[in-house]
């Protein structure tokens, strides 16, 4: 899927960010003149070491973080704005379910702070749950499910509400390989079936190539965007194509481009 | 052996040691008294002259009296009373007097009882309300914690007496000062539980209820609230046991009138060792038995919101 600038189904634009924290120790460079664009229906992987800024991009997006300068527009409002028109789900590295609330029960939470009613909570209850191949599991505690299907419930909790952007916070970070390859398989059909735009952020380069239709690496101190790679991987992606040519050599930019980073300090 | 039975046969031996233990302590501590009242009845003890045996030390008494020894677990009015001493006046002032009778130690529990569960209900209730006040406001953390803290360096048994009578002179009386003094012990782990409760849930889970664009009030009742549940079931145990403690207390200066604290003055007054014990382990029971209860309640809530494996 080639990027246009000019095309009017950006979802994120970012123009010149900048975020500066200021720290006790004195102020940290998060992000220096970011300029990146989503288009609609992207699945852009945010890579990079840490402290590179991927995870701080993301929370701007969502408006966890305000930026100190440049522009960033979120399906043309303000990511404030653009937060409390519902415009995006967000997926932690934990899967942060409520111990007190079953499976369904926490599916429920956005909906119920959105006030949606009863019968249309569930509806969409039982639909997410399907998506994320967990029907059948809305009764049950999150501790009496495996971390992998914790965050699949997760995700299931982020799509509850018809958010059009889905922002995922390294979700896979603290599963296990197999696990991890059995989630990413899933993503990707779900992805297809729903059209959303997904922003991920990895540190895993296989994770962030066999996802991904754009790769945005990235660099720390300050935290920068340094090469930006359009992937020619087509939509289908079985598993196995992380064995093909063209697989290893977009992985291998990637690995350049983080090498590139590195040498800078 | 199952661990079952291995429990039962640790704590059945620490009992029976702490119960040795105690028997052994009776005699040193009983033994002058014993004397003098084997001396009276005619038998014959070494030293023969009172005056004698006050210099002498306990043992040195003990040895050369050994015929005195089954005599300092059978006084009227010992030092320390033994065991069965206190199991049967217990069981005398428990089953086999009527609870409305004032020698009724079921109807002394009772008044302490209701006077615990009043203050214990303010200071949960007081508790929670701080608690909550001080996790919103930074103005209330700032401005009422230190105050919590103060208050509770202060001797309570320095202060009962002054609530009380502060109390009686605005026209309140009988149960009342009594709870509000509960009150006081009790409201403290309450706030300090419930504020560590309220506070738990980590940035990530404040930042998703951001993300819903949820409202102050609906982060505390869907997210701070039953977060809090375990920190307060373990504050109310504590609190439950310092209620009790609180209207004990309130009841020494009013003048021994009811209550388990009337029943360890009037004890202290007339020397009755024997109903002071017997009014300590009824304190120590009902303490245990309110904590066993509370502790049942937070299984149960906990295990319905699913918080208990």
């Amino acid at each position: 899927m080639p990027t246009d600038p000019n095309n009017n189904s950006a979802v994120v634009e970012a123009a010149n960010l900048d975020l500066t924290f200021q720290t006790n120790d004195g102020p940290v460079h998060a992000l220096k003149d970011v300029n990146l664009t989503i288009d609609k229906g992207d699945f852009v992987s945010f890579i990079g070491p840490s402290g590179c800024g991927k995870t701080t991009f993301l929370r701007c997006i969502a408006a966890l973080e305000t930026p100190t300068g440049g522009t960033l527009t979120v399906n043309g409002m303000t990511p404030d704005e653009a937060r409390r028109k519902r415009a995006y789900g967000y997926v932690f590295q934990a899967a942060g379910l409520y111990p007190w609330r079953t499976i369904a029960k926490n599916i429920k939470l956005p909906l119920e702070i959105m006030g949606y009613s009863a019968a249309e909570q569930e509806e969409r209850v039982s639909k997410v749950l399907e998506l994320v191949d967990l029907a059948g599991f809305g009764g049950k505690f999150p501790w009496q499910l495996s971390g992998g299907m914790q965050q699949r419930a997760s995700i299931a909790r982020a799509l509850a509400f018809d958010a059009d952007i889905l922002l995922m916070d390294e979700p896979f970070g603290a599963l296990d390989e197999i696990v991890r390859d059995h989630l990413n398989e899933q993503l990707l059909a779900l992805w297809a079936r729903t059209g959303k735009t997904i922003g991920f952020v990895t540190h895993s380069i296989p994770e962030a190539v066999y996802l991904s239709t754009k790769i945005v690496v990235m660099s720390p101190r300050p935290g920068r965007i340094t090469d930006v790679i359009d992937s020619p991987l087509p939509k289908e992606r079985p598993l196995d194509i992380r064995d093909t040519p063209e697989f290893i050599e977009v992985a291998h930019r990637v690995r350049e481009g983080l090498r590139a980073g590195h040498s800078d300090d | 052996m199952t661990s079952g039975l291995k429990a039962f046969w640790a704590v059945l031996t620490v009992l029976t040691v702490i119960v040795a233990f105690w028997y052994a302590a009776c005699v040193p501590m009983n033994i002058k008294g014993v004397l003098t009242e084997q001396e009276r009845a005619g038998a014959k003890v070494q030293p023969p002259s009172a005056k004698d045996r006050r210099d002498m030390s306990e043992f040195g008494l003990v040895l050369n009296n050994s015929f005195a020894i089954p005599a300092t677990w059978e006084q009227d009015r010992p030092r320390l009373p033994a065991p069965h001493q206190v199991a049967i006046e217990m069981w005398e002032t428990t089953v086999q007097k009527k609870i409305t009778s004032k020698r009724s130690l079921i109807y002394h529990g009772w008044v302490t009882l209701s006077a615990t569960m009043l203050g214990f209900a303010i200071g949960t209730g007081l508790g929670i309300l701080l608690a909550v006040g001080i996790v919103h406001s930074r103005v209330m953390d700032l401005s009422v914690m230190p105050w919590a803290i103060v208050s509770q360096t202060i001797p309570i048994i320095a202060l009962a007496p002054m609530i009380i009578v502060v109390l009686y002179s605005v026209g309140i009386q009988g149960i009342i000062p009594k709870a509000v003094i509960s009150a006081y012990l009790s409201f403290f782990p309450v706030v300090v539980g419930m504020v560590k409760g309220l506070r738990s849930p980590d940035a990530m889970q404040l930042d998703l209820l951001r993300t819903y664009g949820a409202s102050r009030s609906q982060g505390f009742w869907k997210l701070r609230l039953p977060a809090s549940m375990p920190y307060l079931f373990t504050s109310l145990k504590i609190g439950i046991a310092a209620s009790l403690v609180g209207a004990i207390v309130g009841e020494l200066p009013t003048g021994a009138v009811a209550g388990l604290g009337a029943r360890l003055l009037a004890g202290s007054y007339y020397g009755q060792t024997v109903q002071i014990w017997s009014a300590l382990f009824a304190a120590a029971i009902l303490a245990a038995g309110l904590v066993a209860l509370l502790g049942l309640i937070e299984r149960t809530v906990l295990k319905r919101m699913g918080m208990a494996q």
